[in-house]
């Protein structure tokens, strides 16, 4: 913006006019003052994360290429070692699939519920405040303790679940053994945490609708069911990307739930449980070979970031040339 | 009909049948389901853990509560492996001191993003944007070995300094303050003679006080419920609540009865926060929260 009128900049200093007394100590201190405080106010932010992001991700690249020795807290370089073990490892595929299989269960159903939940509370109810609220009554507990109430409910023997299911004559289902109920167990911890919170957030975009698009439809002979899937969807959908992210990004990291679900913490017998992020930790704190930990890390890393440019490609053909509704993230706008 | 009946009962303009009509019951049905389903769990908890150890194993056990649960309640903080007062105080101290502490840093790093110029802003904020996409676990390894170098571990200090300012936080103040804080304001009081800090104290803080309050809450709900780092990095002499958690699972597998009141004891000071500031989170995260 600057450049395009650079003549307007052209009378403040480069040198004082003649005659008048060089700057005083404390106009010198005032135009520092304009030029470093910038720069003072945000390296808090520049520091810590040197210290707590920066180094940790080049060390950590550093460390996946060495044998760790935990006593001397030194390494000796191994090249690629740690990594094909990792690659190797049946454990960590399992986990592979199994952070997967508890992505999905725990993200599909959560936003079909999330959006039907967030278009009930966008109906013209009472008590708004007591029902937003009560939705998002879960997203305060500690997953910890959501895993603890849960796994309990969900246990094999006298669990409530499993008695529920006896009552109906469904034989009881082995929660803590087989793998794909003990995803479904630890996927319905996420959901009940997080859907209510993301229901919020699609209420947000669902507010922002012109209410005149709807009677528009209304007019059109459009009933309620094709209303929500013509106008409130379309209109919703960059909000909904952006959920969809930010449980994406979420659900690949997902460790307390499975670390709570029994009271080993490795991710059951037989790793039917164990995630990516549990596979590192015990790597890690497990067995002591920090080396493979950091090559785990890395490994979660790439996973992450391919995930995100996929993602990104797809809300780009998803948004491109649409004039929806403002997404949940604008861009920053600087002067 | 209706819209000509009633115009007058909605501020918004364009009002219409469609938005004033009053739901069914088929709304309010769906809603009461999904909340007693959030709900229901910490019932739940609460009839096992207001009973003894052998209720979860009862039959016909009662859906009316026993009369157990101070005693189990009691139970568990009398309990040394739990460590429950020393776990309580330095949850309340780690999370208020990352909240505070984050909350002044991101609104000090987002005045400057937002209101300052100064060359490579652009830069640094696209930089700022970027580390919110790098996970926790990447750095885990390496951190707990610097951590050790210093001799942190074990100490809530530890858990503490990565937690001091959050990209998320500062981005969210410069989004806030960009758009709430008029310019001319901030250059009335530097023309007034007011030094850049001075600046920010008296026009800067203020104008953000709103946004900086729900980056407070959740920067505080956030750090409360955190626990991978803090159970690799702290032992079980110095515990915060999920920690703590974790070492009463291993402590009383048998026992429901007790877990579950240890449970439901974190998990009070969280549901005392939501009684008094759950409106505030709502909008919050109406206002265009991320998950933190």
């Amino acid at each position: 913006m600057t450049t395009t009128q650079p003549q307007t900049e052209a009378p403040t200093p480069p040198e004082p006019p003649r005659g008048r007394a060089p700057l005083t100590w404390r106009q010198r201190l005032g135009r520092w003052d304009v030029k470093l405080s910038p720069y003072l106010y945000i390296s808090p932010f520049w520091i810590v994360f040197a210290l707590v992001g920066l180094f940790p991700i080049v060390y950590t690249a550093v460390i996946s290429f060495q044998d760790w020795d935990l006593v001397r807290n030194t390494g000796t370089f191994t090249g690629f070692d740690n990594f094909a073990f990792v690659l190797q490892d049946r454990e960590f595929w399992l986990s592979l699939r199994n952070t997967f299989s508890i992505f999905l269960l725990s993200s599909v159903p959560q936003i079909i519920v999330a959006t039907f939940i967030a278009a009930m509370l966008d109906k013209n109810i009472r008590a708004k405040t007591f029902w937003r609220m009560g939705v998002l009554l879960p997203y305060v507990v500690a997953p910890v303790a959501v895993a603890l109430i849960f796994s309990n409910m969900f246990g094999d023997k006298y669990g409530l679940i499993n008695s529920l299911l006896n009552d109906i004559g469904i034989d009881s289902i082995r929660w803590h053994v087989d793998v794909i109920p003990s995803h479904v167990a630890i996927a319905t911890m996420v959901n009940f945490r997080w859907t209510g919170y993301n229901a919020l957030i699609l209420l947000a975009a669902m507010q922002a609708i012109p209410r005149d698009l709807y009677e528009a439809a209304a007019i059109d002979g459009a009933g309620t069911m094709r209303r929500f899937f013509s106008v409130t969807l379309p209109q919703i959908r960059p909000t909904m990307i952006f959920v969809i992210i930010t449980s994406t990004i979420g659900g690949l990291q997902i460790f307390d739930e499975p670390r709570m679900y029994d009271t080993n913490g490795r991710g059951g017998s037989n790793h039917q449980w164990e995630t990516i992020t549990l596979y590192l930790y015990n790597m890690g704190w497990g067995e002591f070979n920090f080396g493979r930990a950091a090559a785990v890390a890395w490994i979660l890393f790439l996973i992450i970031v391919a995930f995100g440019l996929l993602n990104f490609a797809i809300t780009r053909r998803f948004i491109a040339g649409e004039t929806a509704a403002q997404p949940k993230k604008p861009k920053q706008v600087t002067k | 009909m209706t819209a000509i009946a009633n115009p007058l009962k909605r501020k918004k303009a364009g009002a219409s049948a469609v938005a004033t009509m009053r739901p069914g019951w088929f709304v309010y049905a769906s809603l009461a389901v999904f909340l007693i389903a959030s709900v229901f769990p910490f019932y739940w908890s609460f009839l096992i853990a207001s009973g003894d150890r052998y209720t979860i194993n009862d039959p016909n056990m009662s859906w009316w509560p026993g009369g157990n649960f101070l005693a189990n309640a009691a139970t568990v903080i009398d309990n040394p492996a739990v460590n429950f007062w020393k776990a309580l105080s330095n949850s309340i101290i780690v999370s208020t001191t990352m909240a505070v502490s984050t909350v002044v840093l991101s609104t000090l790093a987002g005045y400057a993003f937002a209101k300052l110029r100064f060359k490579g802003s652009n830069a640094l904020l696209i930089g700022v944007v970027a580390t919110m996409a790098v996970p926790v676990q990447l750095g885990v390894v390496p951190l707990y070995i610097l951590m050790q170098k210093f001799g942190w571990t074990g100490s809530i200090g530890a858990v503490i300094i990565p937690g001091l300012v959050t990209a998320f936080g500062v981005f969210w103040m410069t989004q806030y303050i960009s758009q709430s804080l008029p310019t001319e304001l901030i250059e009335a009081a530097r023309v007034d003679g007011c030094s850049m800090i001075r600046t920010f104290w008296h026009v800067g803080l203020p104008a953000a006080r709103p946004a900086a309050a729900m980056l407070f809450l959740f920067t505080f709900v956030t750090s409360w419920n955190n626990f991978m780092w803090p159970y690799i990095v702290l032992d079980s002499t110095n515990p915060t609540l999920p920690v703590s958690l974790s070492i009463l699972q291993a402590n009383y597998f048998v026992d429901y009865s007790l877990v579950l009141a240890g449970v439901l004891l974190a998990t009070v000071p969280l549901l005392l926060l939501f009684m008094f500031a759950g409106r505030q989170l709502v909008s919050g995260i109406m206002a265009g929260a991320v998950k933190g």
